[in-house]
């Protein structure tokens, strides 16, 4: 009798594990934040860490599973109804998001425990990877979420705990605490602007799911307020997604946070606020009205031209690596967001697709740096002479990850530049095939210059005149192939990132130039 | 041995592993192991493949891209054999040398000229030509010298350039075909069609984009000049043949390619870039028979590509050999060294009998092929340009290089030998010289096309013995005049005597026009790269306008900005 109960109520219990799936993989960090900041000792705290994240990737993993098999996830918080309460829906748009969103984290924390522990105080460890927590859950919400104010709350939730993140590299390098400030300034400025946009579409159709608005909108006329209220939305989100030349906080921000910050921040937090750029363009609002395009045509895509070209270029000149990257970064959601403003079903799958990718090398090549800098105090690019003596390991990482990043065949890099060329082809867009071309050229500089000081230069010897071995964390090491090898892997199959960004792209546009 | 590998696998991937791995090993003893191993293993692994077609294809359905990295057919089999055969004598060449830069660039670059020729689609075909000019700068820079320097950054800059044309062209063909193949393309695609000539013509050093190869070549380090002169021009030569097979227009390119470089190597002084005026004159016979483009032409051409591989490079290193024992290649400075450098200048006029022509080396049967291919189609004007071309090459190359380094009048020095190695690396090159020559049945049938030519014909000989003779003769007629100030020494000899002064003065006045006309394009080049760095550095570095760490309060500036355009369009956009 009573194990029969215990039985039954196990099996409830995983059931209703798998129900919640929506809403636990957020909640999970979100609450596992705040006892991760109770647990007194950084190791604990980040193995409690570990455990959190890995139930959210696991529940992602399940959701991921549910998408691909057609299904679409709904959940309502409390069971209250739709437009009155807060929905969640995962379908295989941000499935691929909160999927990826939660394994980098996984892997963030795999390979960051001793880098925390090299450049973190110890009495502030368990404070870290609480924020942390709480940071990937802000993200994960963001990312699940089907209702526009709950978006800003989550996009409140991860900018907050991210300037704590930032903060956090003072202890390495005081320029943390004035660019953690700077991107406090733009990142709330950037919040307030989609805020004001919400409220004003929240004074035009009455309600804030976001289905419910497209649904009421569609129904209207053209509308001045929504035209503001699109303005709005847009600009604020473009500043979260680093949009040339709304970018300035980023490369800052990145450069000097903890090593495991930059990384996790440049292979996720972008990529979560050019995610709800394309739903709120392409499922809220209607696609293909005139302001859109007008907007596409005018503003997305000069502005992402000219952010792989001038990027890619400041890029080239930074003697600092993790700045490089950063540059690099922006150039690169150049890409993605001149997929999405190409309008067709091709090129926001390309954009999807880029998106995918670059989360892979950008946070491969952030974690080798972060190795480099723990093992040889890697900042320059001139210190990051003979690493492929001093540590070959990462340095055969690092240079995997860079040319994925050049586009070379056999990496991820060159699926994702190739399918954006002929998108951009399909459109006619010659001057955008040439913007990438120049980028892609300049991107061969400014990776080469990294390669060339691994590989062509003499390391530091010791005074008998042999070469330093540098010990590297096995752990982390583990972590860094394996987004390595994903860069390999989704070259020779990228089914699994291009069928969902193509089931998206045609549900978002309806097949629609494609 | 063919069941060892249950699928041919593509012999360029030996030199880019063994590159790689050289730039890892810090002995130089393994390296110069891997650097003479990895051609062994390429040519052993170009002998298992026994049928013609395309291996290793990477096929990624999803974006419906199709990758045919290596395609093994007539035509690229002979290129890659002779880019194996110059990996290899370029290896022993260099073994003295100590340099783990110059040993893992060049393999990656023979490599990578070698994928380029395999390539069976557009796409692998810009990777690995970008490839060759990014790993052979480095053969430049590492001479070390300021000219070095700029003299390499302006070579990169060309050749990165001819390989963004080249991207956009496939970029324009697969648009209008919807296909990467690489196959004949022809100038009648349009504009897509023109980008990838011109993209190719930078690399064969068609005229008028033929400067870097004269700026660089002389400025690269001993060995590097040598691995340079076997790759680039070659592969170039090859991507022409395969996608501009009988396009008219290069027949007349190529003979302006003959004939121009003629006029400025016989007055220049620098030995080194005498070589390189000769490789233009070369590549210019190749260029003719791609134009003609019968099976004959191309056949000449590959032939004679391949022949040029080894007499230039046995030339060039002669020429190195002399560099490097007397630190010069000026040939005012040179002369009388066969006294001491007995066996270089041996080697050397071997290599000068190969470039001249002379029957029973290797030029004798494979140029022939070309100019029975132009006599073939009628064109008379260019096989009489060619004629002279030819008479001209033995004025500059084949009596110029050995007579002046080794002959002339006595410049007293007595410089040591060559090292072993760079003896046994001419002496190979010789030998291939003469065996060419003289076994060209075997040389003809790596043709891609079936031979029905025979070279030793009564007529044939006796016509290029005239030819050779009378240049000869008309050589020694004029120095024994001695008429010829020093660094003139020689003129147009198939021209009437009398007409010497003008013609020597017109070379001269050419020579200086061109020499200013030169640097003024040089200097250009190098002040804009410098302004256009200076600039760019100024507004995009850590220090620059862009970077700067900005007030928070100009950012929200910016954002409000940006705000109001946004808002502005989105309100103007027509209902």
């Amino acid at each position: 009798m009573i194990l029969e109960s215990i039985g039954s109520s196990s099996a409830i219990g995983i059931d209703a594990l798998w129900s919640n799936a929506a809403a636990l993989v957020v909640v999970i960090p979100l609450i596992g934040g705040a006892v991760a900041a109770l647990l007194g000792r950084g190791r604990i705290a980040w193995a409690w860490a570990v455990l959190c994240v890995l139930a959210s990737f696991i529940l992602s993993l399940f959701m991921l599973n549910l998408v691909l098999g057609g299904e679409t996830i709904g959940y309502e918080m409390g069971n209250w109804e739709v437009p009155l309460g807060i929905a969640y829906q995962i379908d295989s748009l941000n499935a691929l998001i909160i999927t990826l969103v939660s394994a980098m984290a996984l892997l963030a924390l795999l390979f960051g425990l001793p880098t925390v522990e090299h450049e973190i105080d110890p009495k502030k460890q368990s404070m870290f990877f609480g924020t942390f927590l709480v940071c990937v859950a802000g993200l994960l919400g963001m990312a699940a979420t089907a209702d526009a104010f709950n978006v800003f709350v989550f996009l409140e939730i991860s900018s907050i705990s991210t300037y704590v993140l930032v903060a956090m590299g003072a202890k390495q390098n005081r320029q943390a605490l004035t660019a953690s400030y700077n991107y406090l300034i733009l990142g709330t400025i950037g919040a307030t602007f989609f805020v004001i946009g919400v409220g004003l579409l929240y004074m035009v159709t009455g309600t804030l799911n976001m289905s419910d608005i497209s649904s009421i909108l569609a129904g209207m006329g053209d509308d001045r307020v929504v035209r503001a209220a699109f303005a709005f939305i847009v600009i604020g989100l473009g500043l979260k997604t680093a949009m040339f030349p709304l970018h300035t906080w980023l490369p800052n921000a990145y450069a000097f946070s903890p090593s495991i910050v930059g990384m996790f921040l440049a292979s996720t937090a972008t990529k979560v606020a050019l995610y709800l750029l394309i739903r709120f363009l392409f499922s809220v609002f209607q696609t293909g009205s005139s302001f859109e395009t007008a907007m596409f045509d005018f503003v997305l895509a000069p502005m992402a031209v000219t952010a792989m070209i001038v990027c890619s270029v400041q890029a080239s000149f930074q003697p600092d690596v993790r700045r490089l990257l950063a540059y690099s970064s922006v150039a690169q959601v150049g890409y993605m967001l001149l997929g999405v403003s190409l309008g067709t079903a091709a090129g926001l799958s390309a954009g999807l697709l880029h998106l995918f990718n670059h989360a892979l090398m950008k946070g491969a090549l952030f974690m080798a740096i972060g190795l480099a800098g723990l093992g040889l105090g890697v900042v320059r690019i001139s210190e990051m002479r003979g690493m492929g003596k001093t540590m070959p390991f990462t340095a055969a990482g690092l240079t995997v990850a860079g040319l994925s990043l050049m586009g070379v065949p056999l990496t991820a890099g060159f699926i994702s530049k190739y399918y954006l060329v002929i998108a951009a082809l399909e459109r006619g867009w010659w001057w955008a095939v040439v913007a990438i071309v120049v980028s892609s050229v300049l991107a061969i500089f400014y990776v080469g210059k990294m390669i060339e000081a691994m590989y062509l230069h003499e390391p530091a010897k010791h005074a008998d005149g042999s070469v330093m071995k540098v010990k590297t964390p096995v752990l982390s090491l583990i972590a860094l192939y394996i987004l390595v090898l994903a860069n390999v892997w989704f070259f020779f199959d990228p089914s699994l990132p291009f069928g969902l960004a193509e089931t998206a792209a045609s549900a978002l546009i309806g097949g629609e130039g494609s | 041995m063919a069941e060892l590998l249950s699928s041919p696998v593509n012999p360029a991937f030996a030199l880019l592993i063994a590159g790689f791995l050289m730039a890892l090993l810090p002995d130089w003893r393994q390296r110069k192991f891997v650097a003479l191993a990895a051609p062994l293993v390429a040519l052993w692994l170009w002998m298992q493949v026994s049928v013609f077609g395309s291996y290793g294809g990477i096929h990624i359905a999803a974006i419906g891209l199709d990758l045919q990295p290596f395609r093994f057919d007539g035509l690229s089999r002979i290129w890659a054999l002779i880019f194996i055969i110059a990996a290899f004598i370029n290896a022993i060449y260099s073994l003295h040398e100590r340099d783990r830069v110059q040993d893992a660039m060049a393999a990656i670059y023979g490599g990578s000229a070698m994928g380029a020729v395999f390539a069976g689609d557009l796409l692998s075909l810009f990777v690995f030509w970008e490839l060759t000019a990014i790993t052979s700068v480095f053969l430049i820079w590492r001479a070390g010298t300021a000219a070095s320097r700029k003299a390499g950054m302006r070579y990169l800059v060309m050749h990165v350039g001819s390989g963004v044309l080249l991207l956009a062209g496939a970029v324009l063909l697969h648009s209008q075909t919807g296909s990467w193949a690489f196959e004949h393309i022809g100038l009648e695609t349009g504009l897509a069609g023109w980008l990838l000539f011109l993209g190719f013509g930078i690399k064969a050093a068609f005229p008028l984009l033929h400067s870097w190869l004269q700026d660089a070549y002389p400025k690269a380090t001993i060995s590097g000049t040598v691995v340079l002169s076997s790759f680039t021009t070659k592969m170039a030569v090859y991507a022409l043949a395969r996608g501009f097979a009988g396009e008219d227009i290069l027949i007349y390119i190529g003979m302006i390619m003959t004939a121009f470089p003629v006029f400025f190597a016989v007055i220049e002084n620098d030995l080194r870039r005498v070589l390189s005026f000769s490789v233009n004159n070369q590549l210019g016979f190749m260029v003719v028979g791609i134009g003609i483009g019968t099976t004959l032409g191309i056949n000449g051409a590959a032939a004679h590509a391949f022949a040029d591989v080894i007499f230039k490079g046995l030339l060039f290193m002669s020429v190195g050999a002399v560099m490097l024992r007397t630190g010069t290649a000026k040939a005012t400075e040179l002369g009388g060294l066969f006294r001491s450098m007995p066996f270089s200048a041996f080697f050397c006029l071997i290599g000068a009998a190969a470039i001249s022509a002379f029957p029973l080396f290797s030029a004798f049967v494979s140029k022939s092929l070309i100019l029975a291919a132009v006599a073939d189609e009628g064109h008379w004007f260019v096989f009489g340009v060619l004629i002279f071309a030819s008479a001209g090459v033995l004025e500059h190359a084949g009596i110029k290089i050995p007579y002046f380094a080794f002959f002339a009048h006595d410049s007293k020095k007595r410089p040591k030998e060559a090292p072993w190695n760079m003896l046994l690396a001419m002496g190979i090159a010789a030998f291939l010289c003469i065996f060419l020559g003289v076994n060209y049945g075997w040389f003809y049938s790596l043709l891609p096309y079936p031979v029905i030519y025979e070279p030793y014909t009564f007529v044939h000989i006796v016509g290029q013995m005239q030819l050779l003779l009378a240049a000869i003769f008309a050589f020694g007629l004029l120095i024994r005049i001695g008429l010829y100030p020093p660094e003139v020494r020689m003129t147009i000899l198939d021209v009437d005597w009398l007409w010497r002064k003008p013609l020597k003065h017109l070379a001269l006045w050419l020579n200086a026009i061109s020499d200013r006309l030169f640097a003024a394009v040089e200097n250009a080049i190098d002040s804009k790269i410098q302004n256009a760095g200076r600039s760019l550095t100024a507004l995009l570095s850590p220090q620059g306008a862009f970077a700067r760490i900005v007030p928070g309060g100009v950012l929200t500036g910016w954002a409000a900005a940006f705000l109001l355009i946004a808002l502005f369009i989105a309100y103007l956009a027509k209902s």
